[in-house]
């Protein structure tokens, strides 16, 4: 079983969780993900490893569907059923050179262990983070410690620049650059590698699937890049986002679409009786 | 006695109603039936029957038992070479196996193995309802730990063996559920989990460990396994890599690898949903690639899901299908359209990203290629488009690359299967292989004739290499 030994809101919806799991923390490097399970009738989700600590590996996720709702409830002391991983390839850390991280929202959580890792690497760090508002910035601390120079955005402006972090990259990108990694909200990571590709600026972007199984037998988070397909639970989660197919990644994340909404609306039914 | 040439048949639930639900389709012999089964048994005493099957099983020795009504030496007999009785009754391909060489079989049916083997199994499942208390006779602990990976049938019949000659072993499962194939595979129709669950349980029983939620190559290398003191490590990862054509449109909204669409119905229950969270697209209009079992399960796993079409399209003919004879019965007599000598060449999609028709092209047979089957020829200009909301790729698995990439000096062939000797010896000491993840798509019965191989090969290393 796997505890959960601290719990932080870290703004609307947003839950940061440390969970005991020992044979993964000691493990685990960045990019990585795991896959759980909340209860007994509970789905498998991926979500990626922020952080690790001894036995602990630390989680960040927004509620947005039954499961992250039911995951959201859970207290301090409560268990999961199961947890899986570390799954998915490391992200590749080598001593780049000058190397920006653009995290946009939920996103931000996993880009922390990777700019850490760049930036202990040697290389120099520019993260650009992107937030809805204000009442959404969680780890600023965390990612200023991990880079040299950090641009923070808001889309409405409530905090820091006023923007996309594409608007930021755009300016940034005047600089020369080495490489970008990009995490968040897949039409920003597609935004992201449109940009970098008008200048030829490697891109390394987290691909966020649908999964079930994340060992590579069930082909859910397949995804076309340059042309051929890929397994995001295999061959990713890093892939380069020059040759990702993300128009086809956004159509298929949104399969369940219906199945989501009906899921949710059941567990609210439930919950108010 | 005059022979009874044909087979006692087997009740079944008639198809207008399993179709509509996921209960075992046959429903077992009845104790006169199977007495009278077992009687077409000539008990010759050349018993190739007994060469046929990948295990050795002493058939005519437990058929004997049967026709005298001692149904617990039946069932010593057949623990003696065969743990899953319940599992291989159901699941095997008796009629290229044992009964294709029953002598009876020379002037009429073959004698029913399968069912016989069944028969028993159920019989002990419910004297002991549902919970197997068999005592086996172990050695003394030898005080040495083997690592099994994977908990399909490969592992489950090698941790058996291991745990019989003194030795603790410990089942590493990626799934959170064990049984690999077995549970997330076969549907609940055609091999009830609770069979499955029995089996593991008996095996917790008799001391085998199983750590779930552990997926070696990533959670720990084979490498880790050693240093965290086991003495030899067991492969049985099974051919779980699904395999899809790389044709247009394939990853339109709607199309499913056969593995994922089973295993969202069998081992997440998605066939519960909402009470279960994990969804899946309820098709009207199926089309499953395919005519091996896989694709008969995925079949009628849609039919059962509410399809009022299910076309499964296969290149060859009837005659080529990998599938069991029963499960292709089964299938046509539940209304699966087969479309053979039919092949897909892309899926067209709507503005949303879902799959709405399939392309085809009609085929027709020409040599004989390297497996001995005749070969599909397109023919020209015969492309047609049937409408479908929903595809499953059933056209087979590949072994899972996983431990493979992740184990330096692993020797591995050309489809990624594990090279291993008749033995299950790989090219590094002390790491044994058996079952799919050697042979690729095979079944469960070779898988677990494996794994009691490799078993008997990880004893003398331990006694000799140590």
């Amino acid at each position: 079983m796997f505890k959960i030994v601290r719990k932080n809101i870290l703004g609307p919806e947003i839950v940061q969780m440390e969970i005991e799991a020992k044979n993964i923390a000691p493990v685990a490097k960045p990019g990585q993900f795991v896959i759980l399970i909340v209860h007994e009738k509970g789905e498998r989700i991926p979500l990626t490893i922020a952080d690790r600590d001894n036995d602990l590996i630390t989680i960040v996720f927004q509620v947005v569907g039954k499961t992250t709702t039911l995951l959201a409830k859970l207290a301090e002391g409560d268990f999961l059923c199961n947890v899986v991983g570390p799954l998915g390839n490391p992200t590749d850390i080598e001593t780049f050179g000058r190397v920006i991280c653009v995290g946009g929202g939920i996103g931000i959580a996993p880009v922390y262990p990777i700019a850490r890792a760049l930036k202990k690497k040697g290389n120099e760090v520019i993260s650009i983070i992107g937030y809805r508002s204000k009442d959404y910035v969680f780890w600023e601390e965390k990612i200023r410690s991990a880079s040299h120079r950090v641009i923070v955005t808001t889309n409405d402006g409530s905090y820091g620049f006023k923007g996309f972090v594409t608007d930021a990259l755009k300016e940034m990108l005047n600089e020369h650059i080495d490489r970008v990694f990009t995490i968040g909200p897949t039409i920003m990571m597609r935004e992201v590698s449109k940009l970098t590709k008008e200048r030829n600026i490697k891109t390394v972007a987290s691909l966020n699937s649908l999964m079930v199984c994340g060992m590579g037998m069930c082909g859910t988070c397949r995804v076309r890049v340059g042309g051929e397909t890929k397994f995001t639970c295999f061959d990713g989660p890093d892939f380069d986002g020059h040759l990702v197919d993300f128009d086809e990644l956004i159509k298929r994340l949104d399969t369940y679409k219906e199945e989501e909404r009906i899921s949710l609306e059941t567990l609210r039914k439930e919950i108010q009786i | 006695m005059k022979l009874i040439k044909e087979q006692i048949p087997m009740k079944e639930q008639p198809p207008e109603v399993r179709k509509k639900n996921f209960e075992e389709v046959p429903l077992g012999y009845t104790k006169e039936e199977a007495i009278l089964e077992a009687s077409r048994c000539i008990q010759c005493p050349v018993h190739p029957c007994v060469s046929g099957c990948p295990v050795h099983v002493d058939i005519p020795a437990f058929i004997k038992a049967i026709k005298e009504d001692k149904l617990q030496s039946a069932i010593d007999i057949m623990n003696e070479t065969n743990l899953l009785p319940g599992v291989t009754g159901r699941i095997c391909p008796q009629e290229d196996q044992c009964q294709a060489l029953c002598v009876v079989g020379k002037v009429g049916d073959p004698v029913s193995i399968g069912r016989l083997e069944r028969y028993i199994a159920d019989w002990e499942f419910n004297k002991n309802q549902g919970k197997k208390r068999v005592s086996i006779s172990k050695i003394d602990p030898t005080g040495r730990s083997v690592a099994l990976i994977g908990s399909g049938p490969a592992s489950l019949s090698c941790s058996v063996d291991l745990v019989k000659m003194g030795y603790s072993a410990t089942i590493f499962e990626a799934f959170h559920k064990g049984g690999g194939v077995l549970t997330y595979g076969i549907p609940e129709f055609r091999l009830p989990k609770r069979i499955v669950n029995y089996e593991i349980c008996f095996l917790q029983e008799l001391g085998v460990s199983f750590v779930f939620d552990f997926l070696v190559g990533r959670t720990a290398t084979i490498e880790d396994l050693f240093k965290r003191g086991f003495s030899a490590v067991f492969i049985g990862s099974g051919a779980g890599a699904p395999q899809f054509m790389r044709i247009e449109g394939e990853n339109l909204d709607g199309i499913y690898s056969a593995n994922e669409y089973l295993t969202r119905v069998n081992l997440m229950k998605a066939f519960k949903f909402p009470e279960f969270d994990t969804p899946i697209k309820k098709g009207k209009r199926v089309a499953v690639i395919g005519g091996g079992n896989v694709a008969m399960d995925a079949a009628r796993t849609s039919l059962r899901m509410g399809a009022e079409h299910v076309y499964l399209i296969y290149r060859r003919s009837r005659n080529e299908m990998p599938a069991r004879v029963e499960e292709v019965v089964h299938a046509e007599e539940e209304g699966i359209e087969f479309m053979l000598l039919t092949n897909p060449v892309k899926y067209i999609g709507d503005e949303k990203g879902f799959v709405k028709q399939v392309e085809c092209l009609r085929m027709t047979l020409g040599e004989e290629d390297a497996s001995g089957r005749k070969r599909p020829v397109p023919i020209e200009g015969s492309e047609f488009r049937i409408d479908i909301d929903q595809a499953i790729v059933a056209i087979g698995t590949l072994p899972n690359p996983i431990i493979s990439i992740t184990t330096p000096g692993l020797s591995i062939g050309r489809q990624g299967e594990i090279l291993a000797d008749a033995d299950g010896n790989t090219s590094i000491k002390g790491v044994f292989a058996g079952g799919d993840i050697v042979t690729g798509s095979a079944t469960v019965i070779t898988a677990m004739g494996a794994g009691r191989t490799a078993a008997a090969s990880i004893d003398r290393y331990l006694k000799e290499g140590s």
